[in-house]
């Protein structure tokens, strides 16, 4: 196997679903972070057949609930002088705002600058379904 | 100061306070020279941001019967909006113009972001196909009126119920009133959407739908007719075949309940035959005329004033 050497103080975002791994290095970290980065698509995982890895050096916060809205299998391992000292789980988060639009072409929030789209969480359907809280129409969050 | 109160969607009053303004709505209606200066002083900013005659009508009557004054603009291109102004700005100068906001906004949830900018009360007027709160306050009233009760009643909806706002709204608001039985008349490519039918029936709620108003007519305590509009379909054919079946006349409702009553909220365009109008059990007009005083009576909750007056 592909050996990567761990990190010695980071964050290891592990048990992405193999393919999601890229999806989240492109949306939410490209932008962000500018610490040594390692991405690793299409490890073997006991639970998940195939999953992604994400390391990334010196850095310690990260949005969980970003993460579980992406995928909520995602655990976070937070590592200090190549310790794990805190594991977290993502999160589907309860409430969401600016994350994401409303589907409702007839919303608000689509069309004023002062509308930020928020949702409060309405139903888990396989991804999760949000209620906005200007129209009420159910959006489902897709990566 | 109490905390400033809006009503932008039914489920914002409780059922106590529905109820209250209702019955407040009635007292007004019985005696309205009594509530002719509880409002002396005050300026009812009407924003209709998209037209609608009626329920600016039935509004602006509502406010100068309470002896109030109002200001505004009933069409978005003679307002400062079609220069570019943002809802935000708009509603932070009329909040120092004003004391209470009636606004009808085609955009979905504008009268929720207007209270985020508003520290005076905001009425929703109608917001594209999501809300019109006081319509629902309206067919409350009317059925209160002439039934005397908002409760165990056996109701039938006809006509277009995916696209009628007013028709969802009033369903949800007497399943709160703990009406357990709607009978849903409508063709099959206008029925109650799936989500609001789970919500219901998940509150226990039954829904009994027919293509025929004529085979339920005589179950029924009240019929709420509604408008089938004609972009609503894909073919003309479609529309002509089901328009007919769809609109009432003397003929359907033959054997009907004696105190049966029929409600709309108008305006109609042919839904219903104008010979049911002299029927005894015809009571739209009687229920747009109702829209007044239920609205003097949230406006005088709203401002705090006259039967709502505190202290
Ligand atoms: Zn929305």
């Amino acid at each position: 196997m592909l050996e990567v050497k761990g990190i010695q103080n980071g964050i290891v975002i592990d048990h992405i679903k193999a393919g999601n791994g890229l999806k989240i290095f492109n949306k939410l970290l490209s932008e962000h972070i500018d610490t040594p980065v390692v991405l690793l698509m299409n490890v073997d995982s006991k639970a998940l057949g195939k999953k992604d890895i994400i390391k990334i050096a010196d850095v310690f916060d990260i949005d969980l609930d970003i993460l579980g809205l992406i995928d909520h299998n995602i655990t976070v391992n937070i590592v200090r002088d190549s310790k794990i000292t805190d594991k977290r789980k993502a999160n589907i988060p309860e409430e969401v705002t600016g994350l994401f639009n409303c589907i409702n072409p007839r919303c608000i929030t689509n069309s004023d600058a002062y509308a930020v789209p928020k949702f409060k969480l309405y139903e888990m359907n396989g991804s999760a379904e949000y209620i906005c809280s200007y129209c009420e129409e159910i959006t489902k969050y897709r990566l | 100061m109490s905390q400033v109160r809006h009503l932008i969607e039914p489920e914002d009053f409780t059922l106590e306070e529905l109820m209250q303004l209702v019955d407040t709505g009635l007292s007004i209606y019985e005696n309205p020279s009594q509530y002719r200066k509880v409002c002396d002083g005050k300026i009812m900013a009407s924003l209709f941001f998209e037209p609608s005659t009626r329920t600016k009508l039935s509004f602006d009557s509502a406010m100068m019967r309470l002896g109030g004054q109002v200001l505004g603009f009933s069409d978005a291109s003679t307002s400062s909006t079609a220069k570019g102004e943002s809802l935000a700005d708009t509603i932070k100068v009329v909040n120092d113009y004003s004391d209470l906001i009636v606004m009808r906004h085609p955009k979905e949830g504008a009268p929720k972001l207007a209270t985020h900018f508003a520290t005076i009360p905001v009425i929703n007027g109608g917001d594209g196909g999501h809300q019109h709160p006081t319509q629902t306050l309206t067919d409350l009233i009317t059925i209160k009126r002439f039934k005397g009760r908002l409760d165990n009643m056996k109701i039938g909806f006809c006509g277009d119920l995916k696209f009628g706002r007013t028709v969802h709204s009033l369903i949800r608001t007497l399943a709160r009133f703990g009406n357990k039985e709607f009978y849903l008349i409508s063709p099959d490519e206008l029925t109650l959407p799936v989500s609001l039918k789970r919500q219901l029936e998940k509150q226990g709620v039954k829904l009994i739908e027919v293509r025929y108003l004529e085979d339920v007519v005589e179950e029924l305590d009240m019929l709420y007719m509604t408008r089938i509009q004609k972009e609503r379909f894909f073919n003309e054919e479609d529309y002509v075949r089901l328009k007919n079946t769809y609109i009432l006349n003397r003929d359907k409702i033959r054997s009907a309940k004696e105190d049966l009553i029929i409600l709309h909220p108008l305006p109609r365009v042919n839904e219903i035959a104008i010979d049911v109008d002299t029927d005894p059990r015809a009571a739209y007009f009687e229920q747009s005329k109702m829209g007044v005083y239920v609205r003097m009576a949230l406006i005088c909750k709203l401002l705090e004033v006259g039967p709502y007056a505190r202290g």
